[in-house]
């Protein structure tokens, strides 16, 4: 305060250039309010949103089948043939499918380690836990799945654990398991799920951290005074609060797994999911109006989950 | 739960350390095998340890030439991400607007749908003013999904300063500029440099949004991965990576340490 006193005192009585602007946007607050926001409004709404109209609009154009040229006439033919093709079917349910699944087992790690953070660390162990957590969300993405192909090698580190304890049966039982399995670990679908949780899991930790603290102990209290077992306090006082943090956890793990197309290229099957699709048809195959109504798809999936998310208080716990 | 009440039960303290190890031991794997003597596979245990791939890799051009892209790009990209997400975080942190609810929905949008969406959506707008594509175009999609972070550490910021003190301070007569370069600028600039390191951080390590944007030139992380696909020297690639990843967690360290109370999460 001091030293705004000693700034403000040396100011000179005289206006000068300077003060004469600044007077003049005080007086009209709304000239200022459009000029600091127009960059921002011209690059978000213009630049972002002005693409996604544009990706929109090749959505409803096709291609000629001989020629393989854009036809840039209105039509429903692109959509048509994500649902009549059993094959564009089928990569948006794997996707879906995937990102569910992805969504849930990061869930189900994330609870432990959140629920310790919140309820037993003390607050120097919960300060050094959260930048724990936090540091691999902005580690780079591609060094972190880079590690898994090299833990889940046929001589790596995962199978000579394994051995060791005896127990390298579980990999078999594994490969061998319809829809999780493949022919190595790296070529099965298992390790796409397990990669994808991975990399995404500290977006489900903090904001569960941030929603758990929120929960008055006093209310795990009340509950087990009135005789509620553990099992029942966590399913019927805790979960419901914890909710709109795992909402907004969710929709992270859920967003990145349904558009990524590098993780699957170096994980998994040769299924394609979504973003496989949208960026072979984009590239290699030419055909932008699908790869455009793929990624409407994404979008489509998106807004509703965004908007359901709000409706649980997600954003809230962001 | 900010009572603590008695001590964690054995097996959840055991399962929270397990997702903690889960969490970090994949980076110590990268670390181990930089050193291994393999060229070609990855044995565990490394039949023995080297430090040659390192002096491979720092021979190798391309990798430098993927470095400085990625750099330029990261600074230019946080350059216009701080500029427009500041002045956005001050222009909608206080005054009322029509479509003020909107526009935060928009600020979102790039991070919260998958980068693909992006990518393929500037793209196809590239494609279609047949503008050149190459550095600048990089900028551009980072630059997007950039805004978000700066414009969420500095209206945090912004939110908990008190107005009075903006009016205190032209009350006793300094500009505009006076007011902003000695009492707001002060208060901010730990925010504008969290906000600066993280989108710096997330510019750096993106390739989503990158694969769709560039021209021939690779960044780092798109260095990164075409060198998995080649059949030899192998650890030269887990060099680079520990390299990618120290460009950036020394600086993101330091800013969460810079706003610790936890204000700005993403």
């Amino acid at each position: 305060v001091v030293d705004l006193l000693v700034a403000a005192v040396a100011v000179e009585v005289q206006p000068s250039p300077g003060s004469r602007i600044s007077g003049f946007f005080y007086r009209h607050p709304s000239v200022k309010l459009v000029l600091l926001l127009a960059p921002a409004v011209l690059w978000l709404v213009v630049v972002y949103l002005g693409s996604i109209a544009g990706l929109l609009r090749q959505s409803f154009w096709s291609i000629e089948e001989f020629t393989g040229l854009i036809d840039r006439t209105f039509t429903l033919s692109t959509y048509l043939q994500l649902v009549e093709e059993g094959a564009n079917r089928d990569i948006i349910v794997r996707t879906v499918t995937l990102a569910a699944s992805v969504t849930v087992l990061c869930a189900l790690l994330a609870f432990p380690l959140a629920y310790y953070m919140a309820r037993f660390a003390t607050p120097r162990m919960k300060t050094f836990l959260y930048l724990a957590v936090l540091m691999p969300l902005w580690s780079s993405y591609l060094v972190r799945a880079l590690s898994w192909r090299q833990i889940l090698a046929e001589d790596g580190v995962l199978n000579w654990t394994l051995r060791k304890l005896h127990i390298d049966g579980v990999v078999d039982v594994i490969l061998g398991t319809p829809l999780i399995g493949g022919s190595s670990l790296i070529s099965s679908r298992f390790s796409l799920v397990l990669v994808f949780t991975y990399l995404w899991l500290p977006f489900m930790i903090l904001p569960l951290e941030t929603a758990l603290e929120r929960v008055p102990s006093s209310f795990l209290e009340a509950s087990s005074d009135l005789g509620a077992k553990p099992g029942l306090t966590f399913r019927r006082v805790v979960l419901p609060l914890a909710k709109p943090g795992l909402v907004a956890g969710s929709i992270f793990t859920f967003s990145l797994t349904l558009g990524d197309f590098i993780l699957p290229n170096m994980f998994g099957t040769s299924a394609y999911i979504l973003g496989q699709q949208v960026y072979v048809q984009q590239g290699v195959a030419g055909n932008d109006p699908l790869a455009a109504a793929f990624t409407a798809v994404a979008l489509a999936i998106m807004v509703v989950y965004l908007f359901l998310a709000r409706r649980a208080g997600a954003f809230e716990a962001l | 739960m900010n009572a603590r009440t008695g001590s964690a039960g054995l097996g959840l303290r055991i399962s929270a350390f397990l997702v903690m190890a889960f969490l970090y031991l994949p980076l110590a794997v990268i670390a181990l095998y930089a050193f291994t003597t393999q060229s070609a596979s990855f044995t565990f245990p490394p039949p023995g340890l080297t430090t040659e791939w390192f002096s491979v890799a720092f021979h190798q051009s391309d990798m430098w030439a993927a470095l400085r892209l990625s750099l330029g790009v990261a600074t230019m990209a946080t350059s216009v991400s701080i500029l427009l997400g500041g002045l956005l975080a001050a222009a909608a942190y206080r005054a009322r607007f029509f479509g003020r609810g909107a526009l935060a929905f928009v600020v979102v949008l790039p991070i919260a749908l998958p980068g693909i969406v992006t990518g393929i959506a500037l793209r196809s707008t590239v494609e279609q003013f047949g503008l050149p594509i190459g550095y600048l175009t990089i900028v551009v999609g980072h630059a997007t999904f950039c805004i978000v972070i700066v414009y969420n550490n500095v209206v945090a910021r912004l939110r908990r300063m008190s107005p009075n003190v903006v009016e205190a301070s032209s009350d006793l007569g300094a500009s505009g500029w006076q007011t902003f370069r000695w009492v707001i600028w002060p208060n901010l600039a730990t925010a504008v440099l969290a906000g600066g390191v993280l989108a710096f951080a997330l510019s750096f390590d993106e390739i989503i949004v990158t694969t769709f944007t560039r021209g021939s030139e690779p960044t780092l992380p798109i260095y990164i991965y075409n060198s998995l696909f080649r059949p030899r020297n192998k650890p030269v690639t887990n060099v680079v990576a520990m390299l990618a990843i120290t460009v950036t967690f020394v600086p993101v360290l330091i800013a969460q340490l810079l706003t610790r109370d936890r204000e700005s999460v993403r």
